[in-house]
């Protein structure tokens, strides 16, 4: 780290986290976050009004703390950068509402970027800069994309994507899958934990999109809304047959679906454009069993994977400021202070312009 | 120096009062996009008066109610400013601004209500003594169940003519009035929280 790398500091609103991150270039200073993730609980999933007032009460404070456990000064930050999109659009707002008036009272330039971006961007944190090109699988509660990745700051088409969900995000089907199972929210954590006592191969549930005719159209695409009901018909079946139903392989068998999905079709598009470098990232990235057959299956290929810890892969303020030090590092241009939320922002507008 | 602003009804509007009176003021030109218009009609108000955000002593914002994207935006910028230039941030009841500036204007001189669009065919409203002093808290509810043939100052009276005939006065705050309110002590200073008057969907399905 060297004091000439751009002091950053970044704002994440997009969903029920609230996140302050600063980075000095590719050095993580401090990651606040701040969840509502327990006043959505009841409800099964987030609330965006909820998420929204949430948002507002812990902007400053997850703001100071950031500061504090960065031990700078506000007044030293050379920039600000915010997730303008995509999300929630009354949570954006409150994040880009108090990154531009961190910009304007500080007179600092301010970097409107794309959450997916950032969720690629964060790895540099953990694992130094990012090898261009990369492919990014990215999966949570909100997207499963594939992208390719020749210039994280989105430059003469620097992010593009692959292929993407045709139905439900892959977090999502955790969330419903647990739901089934008599699990909390967020459901990703608890299947995880509890599939570790299952078996994987117990129930043969099925791969969405990857039979034959399917792989036509919908080579590096995902589907999940099939497995969901898959799993719910196979629950109520042992249910009505009067039968107990064995939840840790139930959860280990849906889990083995997901991952082997994912994974087989990341690493065919990673082959297929001669990408050596597969990155994942999202929530979903925190699962135990989607790092493990990642990282088998890619070293027989001589493929690299790269994943954050844990706690980059979950929305954070840190990933935004990392994708906003890349844009100062490469002399990208600022947003301009009417920067607009836009909550369907497609993942090629990497930088509001 | 004291920035206020207001975005609890469709307009963005903000001034900058220096102690004596308004040195500059600027009101958005299109309704709504408060995410967008703010920050950079603050901008202008501060260039036009040659005023740096240093030199600011004290942020004063419209805490509503008002439609919530909104209102979440000012809040959070007057939030923030203050945090950055370590100064007070005064909160004031939005209908107190319409108040205040209707007996100015001289609009009403008696008692009188101020009503504004709460969406949803419902409005907000309170009571005022000639004065412009708020006698109650602000409610939410259907004009029908609310409607006066007294004064009424406010969008609300234009909406519902029906349950307010006697429409009077300004329809949308403007943050000059909100200005002169806090820095001649004319309106009830609130802590900058939001006056939501209502509970998210989910939460009221809940209960
Ligand atoms: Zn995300």
């Amino acid at each position: 780290m060297t004091r000439d790398e751009p002091l950053v500091l970044g704002i994440e609103t997009s969903c029920d986290e609230t996140g302050v991150g600063i980075v000095r270039g590719t050095t993580l200073l401090a990651d606040a976050v701040a969840s509502s993730v327990e006043e959505h609980a009841r409800f099964g999933g987030v609330v965006p009004e909820v998420a929204s007032r949430a948002h507002l009460e812990a902007m400053v404070p997850t703001i100071q703390r950031a500061c504090d456990t960065a031990g700078v000064a506000l007044a030293d930050v050379d920039a600000i950068a915010v997730t303008h999109g995509p999300g929630l659009a009354g949570a954006l707002l409150v994040g880009v509402a108090s990154a531009k008036a961190l910009a304007l009272s500080l007179g600092k330039p301010i970097y409107g970027v794309n959450h997916l971006a950032a969720h690629v961007a964060v790895d540099q944190l953990e694992h130094g800069p990012l090898p261009e090109p990369c492919l990014a699988l990215l999966v949570s509660g909100g997207h499963s994309s594939l992208l390719r990745v020749t210039d994280i700051t989105g430059h003469a088409g620097g992010v593009a994507p692959m292929g993407a969900t045709i139905d439900d995000a892959a977090g999502e089907a955790f969330d419903k899958v647990a739901r089934l199972l008599g699990l909390p929210f967020p459901g990703g954590p608890h299947i995880d934990r509890v599939a570790r006592e299952g078996d994987k191969i117990a129930i043969d549930f099925p791969r969405g999109l990857t039979g034959r005719r399917d792989l036509e159209r919908h080579r590096f695409d995902f589907s999940f809304s099939g497995l969901k009901t898959a799993v719910a018909r196979w629950v109520e079946a042992r249910e009505r047959a009067g039968e107990p139903v064995p939840v840790a392989d139930v959860a280990a068998s849906f889990q083995e679906a997901v991952c082997d999905v994912l994974v087989r079709k990341a690493l065919d598009a990673a082959s297929a454009e001669g990408i050596e470098d597969l990155m994942i990232g999202g929530g979903v990235a925190a699962n135990s069993r989607l790092r493990a057959l990642a990282e088998e299956r890619a070293g027989k290929l001589g493929i690299r994977v790269r994943v954050p810890r844990p706690g980059l892969c979950t929305d954070n303020g840190a990933m935004v400021a990392a994708l906003g030090a890349t844009m100062v590092a490469r002399g990208r241009a600022p947003s301009p202070l009417d920067l607009p939320a836009d909550s369907s922002l497609p993942v090629t507008e990497v930088l509001a312009g | 120096m004291l920035l206020a602003f207001d975005t609890a009804s469709p307009t963005v509007t903000v001034a900058l009062h220096d102690g004596t009176g308004v040195v500059a003021a600027a009101t958005s030109e299109e309704g709504m996009r408060h995410g967008e218009q703010l920050a950079p009609l603050i901008e202008r108000v501060l260039a036009e008066a040659g005023v740096r955000p240093a030199d600011l002593t004290a942020v004063a914002v419209g805490v509503g109610p008002g439609p919530f994207t909104g209102l979440r935006v000012g809040l959070v910028t007057a939030r923030t400013l203050a945090h950055v230039l370590e100064v007070p941030v005064h909160g004031v009841c939005s209908l107190d601004a319409l108040a205040l500036q209707a007996v100015a204007d001289g609009a009403v001189t008696g008692d009188f209500v101020v009503a504004t669009d709460a969406r949803r065919k419902e409005v907000y409203l309170a009571s005022y003594d000639a004065g412009g002093t708020r006698l109650d808290e602000p409610v939410v509810d259907k004009p029908a169940v609310l409607a006066t043939s007294g004064p009424v100052v406010g969008e609300g009276a234009r909406l519902y003519p029906e349950a307010f005939p006697d429409a009077r006065g300004p329809e949308r705050p403007d943050a000059a009035w909100l200005a002169r309110g806090v820095a001649e002590g004319r309106v009830a200073v609130l802590p900058p929280e939001p006056l939501y008057l209502r509970r998210p969907d989910a939460v009221a399905r809940l209960r």
